[in-house]
């Protein structure tokens, strides 16, 4: 856990004195990503390297798992801090093992633990130790790097990791891909990061909160959907853009929008049981699964009233499917794609899990608005 | 940066492959069209090659035997060869020295006399004991100060000639092996102390940023990342401070200094070609072979994640 | 007073005629070894080791060749020094410059129909200038204390004070001579400096800046 109290940074220039950090009160749960975000000169990179005193407080508190670190040695400090930046610095005189071990080392922990322990970082982020341990940052790839830097702030381990726009540097197919590995080993380690960024998409992928900053002062600290439904002021709603809400899409799984546990027919039900199924819900269609609950095409009510016979001799081909563990972003894009106001959800096996609507989207992104 | 470019590139090029395949099937076309026509060009040009650069080559040989010849047999003639022969003690003793001199002078007897290699040795090692250090010195952030007006006026050291320096110690320190000493410790010191700095000053600054991040002292710092990074320069000023030393060394006899300088000077005094060759031959090799004993230590000694070399 | 005027225009002298002739050979070389990467390694091969040759080792294998055609000592071979130590610094920056031109500006160029000769005259060469130039310099400066050495055979100049004053011991003309010859370097260094930064196109300083 992070907590700043009152902090406060004054730099002082000839031109008179200019207020980087004004007052900044918040806090990063334990375990949490909260990303700082905001314009270049707003204050967020101040305040994040005022916790491992790469920058030096004017005034106000900082609290790391609940003790005052603001007057510890920031020697000491910054060894139990891990700390990333978007320019990477991996030292090219040192392996990747060594680049590894560099806080370790500092620590003096035993070689032989801290080489292991290296080895181990290495394959969590899908790095062969066998191949990559003796070569210098020169012999990896701009995406490697970025790897090696990530789990160089890990070797020792510590609580708190500071990120200061870590895949900034990395072309857009890259980061993506780096973001969600990250995210992954995330679940897993579970730190408390404090995570600069001016990406408002970066910021909505890898937020668990984000704190909007804006000359000095922290404007807004939420979470990421609060944030893009309920931006606090004109320059927030600015700032994430028109399409907040479009961003919102991809916050929500369709298993969080869908209809769960949707009416079904059988390849061998009669038309006139589907038709009777269909009005009993209100339905215009109705998807046919599989022997083995797999979603296998529809019936339209328009289609099948008045008509004889069985399902599997009427039914009509999915134009498409969404899995449930997809944002709802996707699941849009192939409606339209699709051409359809609905579409069944599947699990990744295909089984037929529940249906969802364009209706249903607007009704789950609208909830927070009617609540008030 | 470039690096996440070619990884970029690297999923592109399977994108790529459809269009290639085409244009080599295109080129492929082409080229057996061509092809039976181009090999028999080719056959018959090769063969013309053969016979053309082998008369060459042999003809080459010929002509370097020939001049080879000529010289050693003008030069034995004149009897230079001779009087090289004749010197062969002399040029040892002016190349080593003696390791009882070596000793004299750097336990303070200042009249000892300095050959050629115990000048470059001395004078050499005490300026990269000297400058490496006070160049890294000069990079601490609290010299930057003085350190670029400094850096200018070692600029303007660089370009002072070396005999012109050699004088300079001549008329403070008087004759003789210390002066030389001197003289080639300062113009020998100017391109380390140089490079040390600019080396150490350029080290990137997220490097720093970095270490500083991960909890390393200033010293630390310094000697774990500064330094190592910043190893490449130094060395390669080392090397042209030493080709600079190794250069001015045979003028260092013209101070009372010694070394192989005494011979070419000597011979030119007195017009005796035998005597010339003698101290500008071994002056020569010694020179190069320096350079080049360098050259492999850049090579192998500065570590492979900081040598662009390797 | 006099005689420092003179010797130092003596010694400009024998500076600026080797290093004029060193330009009229080291381009045309620079500019044709980019051809060809072999021979611009062995070319440039050569040239560094002809460099790394301590010049009274020069002169001391020059003289017995030279003076079989009579110029053994003097002038010529001073000359002939200066410009082989000056090919180094002048044939490395001409292949530098023109081998590092921008590949798009020579597409530009060969795109809008220029003939390879066109593109060296018009692109490549005002492109290299400033880099030639600053081999140019460096050259010069190298060479006013090869040629104070070359007071030693007689080829007259700045160093003859200096040889003076270390045979006579005469700490005066000893001093006034290593102090010209030093001025004359820092002087020559600055104003070729000067003339570097005038000769380069102003497009290109600019978009140094």
């Amino acid at each position: 856990m992070i907590r700043l109290d009152e902090l406060t940074k004054v730099f002082g220039t000839p031109a008179g004195d200019i207020t980087a950090a004004d007052r900044i009160d918040m806090e990063v749960p334990e375990g949490e990503i909260c990303v700082l975000l905001g314009p270049s000169g707003c204050g967020k990179t101040t305040t994040m390297k005022m916790v491992n005193r790469l920058v030096e407080p004017t005034s106000g508190r900082i609290f790391i798992d609940g003790t005052d670190v603001t007057k510890t040695d920031p020697i000491t400090l910054r060894r139990r801090i891990g700390y990333v930046i978007q320019q990477i610095g991996l030292f090219p005189n040192k392996t990747v093992e060594e680049n590894i071990c560099a806080v370790p080392d500092l620590l003096g922990w035993d070689r032989k633990k801290s080489r292991s322990r290296a080895a181990e970082l290495l394959e969590l982020v899908a790095l062969d130790p066998a191949v990559f341990l003796k070569r210098f940052p020169k012999e990896l790839s701009g995406g490697q790097q970025q790897r090696v830097g990530v789990i160089r702030a890990l070797a020792a381990d510590p609580p708190v990791m500071l990120m200061d726009e870590p895949f900034g540097a990395i072309d857009p197919i890259n980061r993506e891909v780096i973001q969600d590995e990250f995210l992954r080993m995330q679940s897993e380690i579970k730190k408390t990061i404090m995570f600069v960024s001016h990406d408002i998409d970066e910021a909505v992928k890898m937020a668990d909160r984000i704190a909007i900053f804006d000359s000095g002062k922290l404007i807004q600290y939420d979470t990421p959907d609060d944030l893009l439904a309920h931006p606090k002021n004109n320059f927030i709603a600015d700032f994430v853009g028109g399409d907040r809400t479009l961003k919102r899409l991809r916050l929500i799984t369709v298993e969080e929008a869908m209809m769960k546990d949707p009416p079904r027919v059988t390849a061998d039900d009669s038309l006139s049981d589907a038709v009777a199924k269909m009005e009993e819900h209100g339905h215009q269609s109705i998807i046919m699964v599989g022997p083995r609950g797999r979603a296998r095409g529809a019936i339209r009510l328009s289609d099948a009233r008045g008509q004889k016979g069985r399902v599997g001799e009427h039914y009509s081909k999915l134009p498409t499917t969404v899995r449930i563990n997809e944002d709802l972003r996707n699941a849009v894009s192939a409606m339209f794609s699709a051409d359809e106001t609905w579409l069944a959800c599947v699990d990744d096996d295909g089984n037929y899990k529940g249906y969802i609507t364009q209706r249903g989207i607007t009704h789950i992104l609208g909830a927070t608005y009617r609540d008030q | 940066m470039n690096r996440a470019a070619s990884e970029d590139a690297n999923v592109r090029t399977y994108e790529d492959d459809g269009f290639r395949d085409t244009d080599y099937q295109a080129a492929g076309r082409t080229r057996n069209r061509l092809k039976s026509g181009i090999d028999r060009l080719a056959g018959a040009m090769r063969l013309a090659d053969a016979i053309g650069a082998g008369t060459l080559k042999r003809f080459n040989g010929v002509i370097y035997a020939l001049a080879l010849f000529a010289l050693g047999a003008w030069a034995w003639a004149s009897g230079i060869l001779q009087s090289i022969w004749e010197l062969r003690d002399d040029v040892i003793y002016l190349t080593f020295g003696e390791w009882r001199d070596v000793t004299e002078f750097l336990s303070g007897d200042f009249s000892a006399t300095l050959q050629h290699i115990p000048l470059v040795l001395v004078s050499g090692l005490l300026a990269i004991l000297v400058g490496v250090p006070f160049g890294v010195w000069l990079s601490r952030p609290y010299m930057a100060r003085y350190a670029e007006a400094l850096m200018q006026v070692l600029n303007v050291g660089t370009t002072i000639p070396t005999l012109a320096i050699l004088a300079l110690s001549m008329s403070v320190l008087g004759i003789g092996s210390l002066p030389a000493v001197f003289g080639l410790f300062v113009a020998t010191l100017l391109p380390i102390v140089r490079n040390a700095y600019a080396g150490c000053s350029s080290v990137p600054s997220h490097l720093i940023e970095s270490a500083t991040g991960m909890g390393m002292t200033p010293r630390q710092i310094m000697m774990r990342v500064e330094v190592p990074n910043a190893l490449f320069v130094i060395f390669a000023g080392i090397r042209t401070a030493l080709a600079i030393n190794v250069g001015t060394v045979p003028l260092a006899f013209l101070i009372g200094g010694g070394g192989l300088g005494e011979l070419i000077f000597q011979g030119i005094a007195l017009n005796d070609f035998g005597m010339m060759l003698a101290g500008a031959i071994p002056v020569a090799l010694l020179a190069v072979f320096v350079d080049f004993l360098l050259a492999q230590g850049q090579y192998w000694l500065v570590p492979r994640g900081v040598n662009p070399l390797r | 007073m006099d005689t420092i005027l003179e010797l130092t225009l003596q010694h400009i002298q024998i500076v600026a005629v080797a290093v004029g002739l060193a330009i009229l050979t080291g381009v045309p070389i620079g500019i044709a070894i980019t051809q060809d990467q072999r021979a611009a390694d062995t070319v440039l091969y050569i040239a560094a080791i002809i460099i790394t040759v301590p010049s009274i080792a020069l002169f001391g294998v020059m003289i017995p060749i030279l003076s079989l055609i009579g110029q053994g000592i003097g002038y010529v071979p001073a000359v002939i020094a200066i410009l082989l130590y000056s090919q180094l610094p002048i044939i490395r920056n001409t292949y530098t410059a023109i081998a590092n031109v921008d590949p798009a500006l020579r597409e530009a160029a060969r795109g809008i129909g220029m003939t390879p000769l066109q593109r060296l005259r018009q692109v490549e060469i005002p492109l290299a200038i400033p880099v030639i130039m600053a081999g140019v310099r460096t050259a010069v400066v190298m060479n006013i204390g090869v040629a104070a050495i070359a007071a030693y055979i007689g080829a007259g100049g700045l160093g003859q004070l200096i040889s003076r004053g270390i045979s006579q011991t005469d700490p005066r003309q000893l001093v006034a001579g290593a102090l010209a010859v030093s001025i004359l370097a820092i002087a020559a260094d600055f104003f070729l400096l000067w003339l570097q930064k005038r000769l380069t196109p102003r497009g290109l300083s600019v978009k140094r800046g």
